[in-house]
Parts: C-alpha cells; sequence; structure tokens
C-alpha cells in the first residue's frame, strides 16, 4: 500500500490467474521465467515513463520559449551530461536484463536432477500419448491427453512427435519445447504447488490444433501412486449386458484397429489407449469434458465436432453407439 | 482520344490477367467425413478366384477419391495404420504381392481394389469390411492407385519416409498392353 503503482499493477495482475497462465506460476520453472517476466515489466516500464516524460518537458519547454529566436548552441553542457547519464542508463539496463536472461535460461536448460520422474509425452494430430517409464518395464504404462505429477518433484519429459512438429506448453509449470520428428528434446519440469493446468500445443500443426490441449494434475505424492496403481490395472469387466455388447462392438468393429484397451482384444497402437478412459477429465484432447453425452456425440459424429480429425465416422446402429458409451463410460 | 486512354486500359488489362491468375491458385475443397460421397451402387466384387470373371460396373465414388490429393493421403496414412506395408512393403511386395509393378490378379481399377481390401482375397488377403470404414477403403484403394502410377496428378511429389522407389508422381503408369488382364475386368494374367 505503500506504493500505489505497484498495488495497482498487482491488482490488474490478479485477473490474470488460473488454469493457462504464465503469470501463475505452480512450478520452479515457470517461477523463474516470471521473475524475468517482472523484472522486464519494470525495467522496459521505468525507461518508458522516461521517455514520457522527456517527450513532455520538452513540448512544455518549446511552448515556454515560443516567443523569443530558438538559440542554436553546439556548446550545452547540461544536455552532454544528460545524454551520458541516459545511455549509462540504456547499457545498465540492458546488461541486467541480459545477464538475468542469460541465468534463468541456464538454470532451465541443466537437467541437473538424478532421481526424476521419466516420462515421455509424444505429439500426434491432435492428441498427446504420454508414457510413464519409471522403474522396470512391467510398472510402464500409457495413458493419453493428461498428466499426473507428485507436487515438488521434478518430473523428466521427453518429448517426440509422431508426424508433424508440435510444441509442448503447460504455461503454470514451464516454459514450452517443441516437438520434432526424429529428435529427442528434454524437459524438465518441476511442480511446486498442487492443481489442475491446462497444457497446450504451441506450434501450428494443422487443422485441429486449437484443439489439442491436455490436463496437468498436480497432486500429493500419496494420491499419485493410487493414481499410478489404478493406471497399472487391465480395464474392468463390463458388468452390464449394456457395456458387454458394446466391449464386442469395440473389438469388432473400426474401434479396435487403432485403440487399445488394455486386458481386452483391442490392441490399435495408433489412437489414444483408452483403457482408463472415463477417470480422465476431458475427450478428444480437451475438447470436450468427459461426459457420456460427449462420448455418444463424439463417437456418432466426430468429423463434426472435430472436422478433419483422424477419428473416423463410424457408422453404427443407435444401439451399437449406446452401448460403446455405456461400455467406455464404465471403464474408469 | 483513344491514345489518351490507352495506359489506362493497359492497366486494366495486366489486372485482369493477374486475376486469372490468382483465380489458378484454386486449391482442392477437402470434404470431411460425413460431407464426403455416401452412398453408390454396391459394388460386386471380381470372383474370388483368379481366373476370367464378370463386369465389375464403374462407382462414381472411384473417381472422386482418387482425383482428391487429401483422400489419397490419407489412404497412405491408413496404408501404415493398418499395416498394409506388413506384407506389402510400401508397394514392393513381400509377403503379399507387390503393387507397383503392372501386374493385378484381381484386377487394376479402383472398384477392383476396393473389393480386394473389402472382400480379401484367397492366400492371405484379409476383408476389412466392418474392419475400416466405406471412406477409409476408397482412401486405401485410391492410394494404391496412385502406389502404381495411375493417377499422377493427385499424388504427392514426396514420399512420407525414405523409399528406394520414385516419388509416387513419377512412377510409370503400367504399358496400356500389361493392363490388358484387368481391362477385360475380372480376369488375371
Amino acid at each position: 500500500m505503500r506504493r500505489p503503482a505497484s498495488a495497482a499493477a498487482a491488482l490488474l495482475l490478479c485477473g490474470c490467474t488460473g488454469v493457462q497462465t504464465p503469470l501463475d506460476p505452480a512450478g520452479e520453472q515457470a517461477a523463474s521465467i516470471h521473475t524475468i517476466w517482472t523484472l522486464m515489466l519494470w525495467v522496459c516500464g521505468f525507461f518508458y515513463v522516461l521517455v514520457i516524460a522527456g517527450l513532455v518537458w520538452a513540448i512544455w519547454r518549446n511552448r515556454r520559449v515560443a516567443g523569443g529566436a530558438p538559440q542554436a548552441s553546439t556548446h550545452d553542457p547540461g544536455m552532454e551530461r544528460g545524454l551520458a547519464i541516459w545511455s549509462a542508463m540504456i547499457f545498465v539496463g540492458l546488461t541486467v536484463l541480459a545477464t538475468w536472461s542469460f541465468f534463468v535460461d541456464r538454470s532451465l536448460a541443466s537437467t541437473h536432477e538424478q532421481n526424476a520422474l521419466h516420462l515421455r509425452v509424444t505429439g500426434y494430430q491432435w492428441w498427446w500419448k504420454v508414457e510413464y517409464q519409471e522403474g522396470p518395464h512391467p510398472w510402464w504404462f500409457e495413458t493419453a491427453n493428461e498428466i499426473h505429477l507428485p507436487v515438488g518433484k521434478t518430473a523428466r519429459i521427453e518429448l517426440e512427435s509422431g508426424d508433424v512438429i508440435h510444441s509442448f506448453w503447460v504455461p503454470n509449470l514451464s516454459g514450452k519445447m517443441d516437438l520434432i520428428p526424429g529428435r529427442h528434446n528434454v524437459l524438465d519440469v518441476t511442480p511446486t504447488r498442487v492443481g489442475v493446468y491446462r497444457g497446450q500445443c504451441a506450434e501450428f500443426c494443422g487443422f485441429q490444433h486449437a484443439h489439442m490441449a491436455l490436463t496437468v494434475i498436480v497432486e500429493p505424492q500419496a494420491r499419485f501412486d493410487a493414481w499410478r496403481l489404478h493406471q497399472l490395472q487391465p480395464a474392468s469387466t463390463p458388468a452390464t449386458p449394456d457395456a458387454q455388447f458394446g466391449q464386442q462392438v469395440f473389438q469388432s468393429r473400426a474401434c479396435g484397429m487403432c485403440h487399445t484397451i488394455a486386458g481386452t482384444d483391442a490392441g490399435g497402437r495408433m489412437a489414444p489407449n483408452l483403457t482408463h478412459i472415463a477417470s480422465r477429465p476431458t475427450i478428444a484432447a480437451g475438447t470436450m469434458p468427459m461426459s457420456k453425452g460427449a462420448l455418444a456425440g463424439w463417437i456418432s459424429d466426430p468429423q463434426g465436432i472435430k472436422p478433419g480429425s483422424k477419428m473416423p465416422d463410424v457408422p453404427l446402429t443407435t444401439t451399437e453407439s449406446s452401448a460403446v458409451v455405456a461400455y467406455l463410460s464404465s471403464l474408469q | 482520344m483513344s491514345s489518351r486512354f490507352r495506359p489506362a486500359v493497359r492497366a486494366l488489362l495486366g489486372l485482369v490477367a493477374a486475376a486469372a491468375l490468382v483465380g489458378a491458385c484454386d486449391r482442392e475443397l477437402r470434404d470431411f467425413g460425413s460431407s464426403a460421397p455416401e452412398a453408390g451402387p454396391t459394388i460386386q466384387t471380381t470372383s474370388l478366384t483368379p481366373g476370367p470373371g464378370g463386369q465389375v460396373p464403374p462407382d462414381p465414388r472411384g473417381e472422386i477419391y482418387e482425383k482428391s490429393a487429401a483422400h489419397v493421403s490419407e489412404g497412405g496414412r491408413l496404408f501404415r495404420w493398418y499395416n498394409c506395408n506388413g506384407c506389402h512393403s510400401n508397394g514392393g511386395g513381400g509377403m503379399g504381392p507387390a503393387l507397383i509393378d503392372d501386374e493385378w490378379r484381381y484386377g487394376s481399377s479402383i472398384e477392383q481394389i476396393y473389393g480386394t481390401i473389402a472382400e480379401g482375397r484367397p492366400n492371405g488377403m484379409p476383408s476389412f469390411r466392418g474392419k475400416a470404414t466405406d471412406e477409409q477403403i476408397w482412401e486405401l484403394a485410391a492410394y494404391v492407385r496412385s502406389l502404381g502410377g495411375f493417377t499422377p496428378q493427385a499424388s504427392s511429389s514426396r514420399n512420407d519416409e525414405i523409399r528406394s522407389t520414385p516419388p509416387r508422381n513419377q512412377v510409370t503408369p503400367p504399358k496400356p498392353s500389361a493392363e490388358g488382364g484387368a481391362s477385360v475386368q475380372g480376369t488375371a494374367p
């Protein structure tokens, strides 16, 4: 409250909190990027105010001497001193920004954490494959469009692409990094605050680039372990006759050609793994919130909801379609 | 009088020419899923065994799919997704017959290739009816046609992965004599 300007600025920035903003950091990397953002704001703001003040002063001064003839002077000690101070200030300002930026950049690039959680994220048109590759091979598992992370532990995310260039960006946790076909990029993320955050593809990648989001859930270690144990289980056996019929349809029709449901005959490797789809917050890479209605809409008209998506319009009867919905929504 | 207007007329003509030039930059329209042509005449497949068979009537959808670069390239994606190259090996053949030569046991027209994919063939070719949607089978058939160099205008000048074969728009289409087997539709060489 002592500085009204900073209080006003803080008030303004309160509008920038949310699930997808770099101004509300919830990770170490995002926090260090946020410091440089703030520093740039203050340094550039300071110089902006100074330049505007100089301009106003020049206009006012000109009006004051308007009556007399302009005085052309080749030697003006006051002006020379002013320009020298001005140059020195620009030099100091730029040096501070460049040095700070250099050190933040170095700290982000160093992957020194030894016991990081290891996962691999592969970008496809237009969804994210997420593979947890921690411990021996039987402990590995795969999910899609959602990442769970334990709070306070560094996660080392390997970024790869299955088709074109994508970019992984969860602004609350870290800066963005590209997923480039044939390359193997590594991004360290250390979440510091429990919460649900939204990430998005940040490199134009085709028709449905805008519908390529993922949810990042940062939770306490115990909850993360429970989630992980559950993900290692195969899909639950359908209980109701409706869901059982849905499973038959899923396996015998086009669904199983591309999708995997662990523990069943559906073993396609080209589309999101649906083993625990009902436990995810969204479907179709953040296009719609998870619900039976959204699932039904998505199955019956994917090309209407997400035109150009690689999910085809599969001709199913109403009975078959609602059975598949019943089956999928039972896959907790 | 006319000499005074000549520069203006010339400029106007230039503008019209430029507009015509830009008009030529039209790209093909893509239709997604349900907007693609749906029902057509039922495909009569060629007989299951090679040899003299009945005529396969042309299907209007065939031309739409094989002339669309988008459908042909989607077919290429599905060719990998459904592991067609597991047996046909990018068209060169392996466990299954080659698709870039000019020998077609069950005919080389897009309707016949559609039938082959949808119904399967003896000695290994599985049926994809119901497993792949109709649109996907047409796209696959269009891509297989492009492998043989039948549709250079809709094929990409670049392969998606490293291959020993030339780009699909530079493949020499089979000679008419070699296509003889397919032109008597349904018979095999």
